[in-house]
């Protein structure tokens, strides 16, 4: 029997808390998932449910007396990541794990020539020389379809477009050749025609180079164009979990019911589209137990307890946190 | 006829730089600024095969003669000629003004840069500091640096070049701050970045412009106050010649011959005016709320 490979990101029971007004507050509750090379894990959820902050505490960037992880595991490769020494830290960051984030317009040194911000992790992570450094620089700029990377090379920030300098982040990400990219809302700035390209581009890559791909989101059709299995957070909580194309046939907790039924789609008219109705609570007046019942149709008394994330298919692959609707399959 | 493909290139904002150096080139104060510190420099450096006279040679001629074809500024209460003196005495101011002013930069900055960086104890106490530093009148700091001390050309660098330095720490510090704030440091962190690649490579340079137009208004102010250290006697020792100390033997003798405290001080007044025309023609230059 062969050894089943480590998944290339794997994160275990992660809690991690927030500081307001001097009181921690859990802002990711128990999250756990891997992604194995080839695959994309997809993060959905509303402003502040807990998505970007998984991926800041995954990369150990939590500003300090701000943020902590108090709970939980990171491995990648199947060594363990979290809770580790800063400068080792570092030499994983950009080296085995890329980042991409959302602001392509501010995310760039607006004084450093976009060459040598392309080349800068291979000088630093792999001591290349400069000259090898700037010319796999160019090779990257060509790899993200950066047309006429070598004339390129010397020009500034500001000489590019929104989309071109998200291509140049993605260069950027990946110059160390990193088996895991984390996107963090790696489109949401860009033109919708241009976030096509770009996501385009993101899965390209991924099948090239074998990339794990953790994709943060709150755009459900970028999740069903690139993402295999897909996370759903609400409050900090995972609450349903299931491979790509079954969470839109079969959504079962009433968080994604509701997330799907206020997305516009071409296919049926804008009278249909339902808000969810009230708000996130804020941290500090978050229920006990579901995070979602103040704004569930379906709330029952048991609600005030924190239901646990069951699988309710046969094969294990579907998980939902809820009472009502998560019963065993 | 075939299809013809046309590439356009089109960039969204013209480089900030390149208006800022077409600012600057255009700006007749700066220009007028930049050639009188060009012909000091010159001056400065070339000395030695400039300069009619040496500076130390006594007896020329009639002490506290008035100027005269052989010696057009006259002469000193030693018969040395006082051009000469003068034109050696700009190697000293110029040498401090820079050498102190660049030392302050470099030490300042990086303080200030690592106070704003890391903020927290670390700013704390370096702004505490810089705070005492600064409630200290410059000059008065720089006399008690220099008394303590003893006055050499070294010792008179170093007490202008801590005088000057809170200024840039400050400077350095604010503009890190709100560097600090900005999406391509965390980039960076992202990327696996120390935090001295971080502040060296990355918060250094989009800080560097309002540094430099500090430098160049410093530059000013450190002659200025070697130039008075030397008057009041705490600057490089004679023989030397030193402008401040050219009019300290002037004052001396102001009723015999007034001309010989005038000439050094339109020499300290003439390189003031030029090196704040550069330093406010920067400043001008580099401020994004100027009008384009």
């Amino acid at each position: 029997m062969s050894t089943v490979a480590a998944p290339a990101l794997s994160v275990k029971n992660l809690t991690t808390e927030i500081r307001s007004r001097d009181q921690w507050h859990q802002a990711v509750r128990d999250v756990s998932f891997d992604i194995v090379q080839r695959e994309t894990v997809a993060l959905v959820g509303e402003s502040g449910c807990g998505k970007s902050l998984t991926a800041l505490s995954i990369m150990a960037l939590l500003p300090p007396g701000v943020g902590r992880i108090v709970g939980g595991r990171v491995s990648a490769d199947g060594q363990l990541i979290s809770g580790i020494a800063d400068a080792e830290m570092e030499k994983i960051r950009g080296s085995r794990i890329g980042m991409v984030f959302q602001e392509p317009m501010t995310s760039l040194n607006p004084v450093l020539t976009v060459g040598f911000q392309i080349a800068e992790p291979l000088l630093y992570h792999r001591d290349l020389s400069r000259r090898a450094a700037l010319a796999r620089a160019v090779e990257l700029m060509d790899l993200v379809r950066i047309p006429s990377a070598a004339q390129r090379i010397n020009d500034y920030p500001h000489q590019f477009s929104g989309g071109m300098r998200q291509r140049v982040m993605i260069a950027m990400a990946l110059a160390c050749a990193p088996k895991v990219l984390i996107a963090d809302e790696p489109t949401t700035a860009l033109d919708v025609t241009i976030q096509a390209q770009v996501l385009a581009l993101l899965a390209e890559l991924q099948r090239s180079a074998g990339l794990a791909v953790l994709l943060i989101t709150h755009n459900l059709g970028v999740v069903a164009s690139v993402a295999d299995r897909v996370l759903v957070m609400y409050g900090g909580d995972v609450v349903e979990s299931a491979a790509m194309p079954d969470l839109f046939q079969r959504p079962t907790h009433p968080y994604t019911t509701a997330l799907l039924a206020a997305m516009p789609r071409s296919d049926r008219s804008s009278e249909t589209i339902a808000p969810i109705p009230g708000q996130v609570p804020a941290l500090a007046e978050m229920p006990v137990g579901c995070r979602f019942q103040s704004r569930c149709p379906l709330r029952e008394v048991r609600c005030v307890e924190r239901p646990p994330l069951r699988p309710i298919d046969a094969a294990g692959t579907h998980h939902v946190r809820c009472w009502v609707t998560g019963g065993a399959p | 006829m075939s299809p013809t493909t046309t590439t356009v290139t089109i960039t969204n904002s013209p480089p900030t730089r390149i208006s800022t150096w077409s600012r600057i080139r255009t700006s007749p104060a700066v220009l007028a600024g930049v050639a009188i510190c060009f012909t000091l420099i010159v001056l400065a450096v070339l000395a030695p095969w400039i300069a009619p006279y040496d500076p130390n040679r006594q007896g020329l001629g009639i002490q506290l003669a008035d100027p005269s074809g052989a010696h057009w500024l006259g002469l000193d209460s030693f018969g040395r000629d006082v051009l000469s003196r003068i034109i050696w005495g700009a190697r000293i101011s110029l040498w401090v003004g820079v050498v102190a002013t660049l030392a302050a930069m470099l030490v300042g900055s990086t303080i200030g840069i690592i106070a704003g960086y890391f903020g927290g104890t670390i700013d704390r106490v370096i702004t505490m500091l810089t705070d005492i530093l600064l409630s200290f009148p410059q000059l008065v700091m720089g006399l008690l640096l220099v008394a303590v001390l003893g006055a050499s050309l070294t010792n008179i660098i170093l007490a202008i070049a801590v005088t000057a330095a809170p200024a840039f720490i400050r400077l350095a510090r604010g503009s890190t701050l709100a560097m600090r704030e900005r999406d391509f440091i965390d980039a960076g962190r992202a990327l696996g970045f120390s935090d001295m690649r971080i502040m060296f490579v990355h918060v250094a340079p989009n800080i560097l412009d309002e540094i430099i137009v500090m430098g160049s208004l410093w530059v000013a102010t450190a002659i200025r106050t070697e130039s008075t250290l030397a008057f009041i006697g705490l600057g490089v020792p004679p023989p030397t010649a030193t402008w401040g100390g050219i009019i300290r033997e002037g004052f001396e003798f102001l009723n015999d011959n007034y001309l010989l405290a005038v000439f050094p001080s339109l020499a300290i007044l003439i390189t003031m005016i030029a090196l704040n025309l550069i330093g406010d023609g920067l400043r001008d230059a580099t401020d994004p709320r100027a009008p384009q």
